[in-house]
């Protein structure tokens, strides 16, 4: 599915309408350069999940949870070089029964799960942004 | 005294602290060098280093001070926010130490213990005040109306104060950490030169990730070669813009709760600029700033201890 989103609302909304078929483990990856809409695509995402309060950029503090209707963990890579057996160690247990969301994913792609669901934000210009989501 | 660990993110810190709020030892194992190797991307983030890091600290701490463990009265530990492998490092290692020596267990939350670290000595705040906690994880504004308490009256909705710094820092080609590169480069540039727009949230919560955005798109039209040229202007005007979000909002705040007072805690404390801006502002002092474990035992002074042995189960919350 390939969309374009011309606003930060449209973002979450989009979000918020692939999220209606995730089940606890499953994992979804969200891809995209800085200011591509990550947070805000996850943050719609966990409104449909039924998360109440702030979604915020685990960019320094590596992972969230929320409760929502289901166990919903927000992770983000960005500040890893790589996953090392030691780093998976602590991020397994973000994903033992929640919907998990990683953000800038690519330097774990040796050890995440399998992910169901691969999200792509580009830029377009300075407000739309191209969004792709793939079944993996 | 009162023996604080504190593993929550990517510091290892250990400190000592006195019943009445002085600092006899306060010792961080900085990661922050490694940082610097690769553009603020960490090297290895994971909790095996703070299990290699941690007796290191709490022995140097003992030496430091010249004091022994069978002088402290409590143990005080960071129980969360933060990333859970971390923080069950030094949840365990407090609890071990505690169960050893049959002390009380204080777990404390780490966003009371930023507030706490102006509870020290030699210049103690005193409640009520409005508490600014800026860092790369954490935009909080606080009502503080006594030691033990505190009430969220804001938050940021997406990015930290700290993490745009450090994102605008990567935007800017700086190096890290990008606060710190920003704050030096910006007092070469003109604040005005470019307007960064902050995004207007309702009630008193932050908004910093369409101000990075704004940078991006700047940078991108100019170009590589003039954003070269005008990079002290650029670093200028954003950290002005992030300043401005600050400083305006915790005044807004100050008034909303009537507090005479605001004081600011957090690593963002550090910025001068931000630090220049307040007209009626206490700051924590630069070493309590980061994350550290002498604001810990400070908090674990106003929070009720779990006995011995009562705290075997506790467990860490992300």
């Amino acid at each position: 599915m390939e969309l374009r989103s011309s606003s930060a609302e449209e973002t979450e909304a989009f979000g918020a309408r692939i999220a209606g078929g995730l089940i606890p483990g499953d994992v979804v990856t969200v891809s995209g350069d800085l200011g591509s809409g990550k947070t805000t695509f996850v943050r719609g995402a966990c409104r449909a999940l039924g998360v109440e309060g702030p979604v915020t950029s685990p960019t320094f503090t590596i992972g969230h949870r929320y409760s929502g209707v289901v166990p919903v963990a927000h992770l983000d890579l960005y500040r890893f070089a790589g996953v090392s057996s030691a780093e998976w160690g602590d991020l397994e247990p973000y994903f033992t029964d929640a919907v998990c969301f990683v953000e800038w994913p690519e330097a774990g792609v040796d050890v995440l799960p399998r992910a169901r669901l691969a999200v792509t934000l580009s830029h377009v210009d300075v407000v739309s942004r191209h969004i792709e989501v793939r079944e993996c | 005294m009162i023996l604080g660990i504190e593993t929550s993110c990517d510091e290892t810190a250990a400190a000592l602290v006195t019943n009445d709020g002085r600092v006899l030892a306060n010792v961080v194992s900085s990661q922050a060098k490694l940082h610097a190797r690769y553009g603020g991307v960490v090297p290895e983030v994971a909790s095996r280093h703070h299990l290699e890091l941690l007796l290191p600290a709490v022995r140097q701490a003992f030496d430091d001070s010249g004091t022994r463990l069978d002088q402290v009265e409590r143990v005080a530990v960071t129980q969360g926010p933060g990333l859970v492998g971390a923080l069950l490092i030094g949840v365990s290692a407090a609890k071990a130490l505690a169960w050893a020596r049959r002390l009380p267990l204080v777990p404390v939350n780490h966003l009371h213990g930023h507030v706490a670290s102006l509870y020290l000595e030699p210049d103690p705040v005193e409640p009520p005040f409005l508490c600014l906690l800026a860092s790369g994880g954490h935009t909080l504004l606080l009502d503080v109306r006594d030691r033990r308490t505190l009430e969220v009256l804001g938050t940021t909705l997406d990015d930290a104060a700290g993490e745009a710094f450090d994102k605008g820092a990567r935007l800017l080609g700086l190096g890290y950490p990008g606060g710190v590169e920003i704050d030096r480069l910006a007092s070469d540039g003109d604040p005005e030169a470019f307007s960064f727009p902050v995004a207007r949230v309702p009630g008193l919560d932050f908004s910093f990730s369409g101000l990075k955005t704004a940078l991006l798109y700047t940078v991108r039209d100019l170009g590589p070669e003039e954003t070269e040229g005008l990079r002290a202007d650029l670093a200028a005007s954003y950290q002005h813009a992030i300043v401005r979000a600050l400083v305006e909002r915790a005044e807004a705040a100050a008034q909303a709760t009537g507090a005479e007072r605001i004081a600011v805690v957090g690593g963002v404390a550090s910025n001068s600029e931000l630090r220049r801006s307040f007209s009626n502002a206490v700051f924590a002092p630069p070493a309590l700033c980061t994350d550290n474990a002498a604001m810990i035992a400070s908090a674990a002074r106003f929070i009720e201890p779990i006995p011995y042995p009562q705290y075997l189960a506790l467990d860490a919350f992300a």
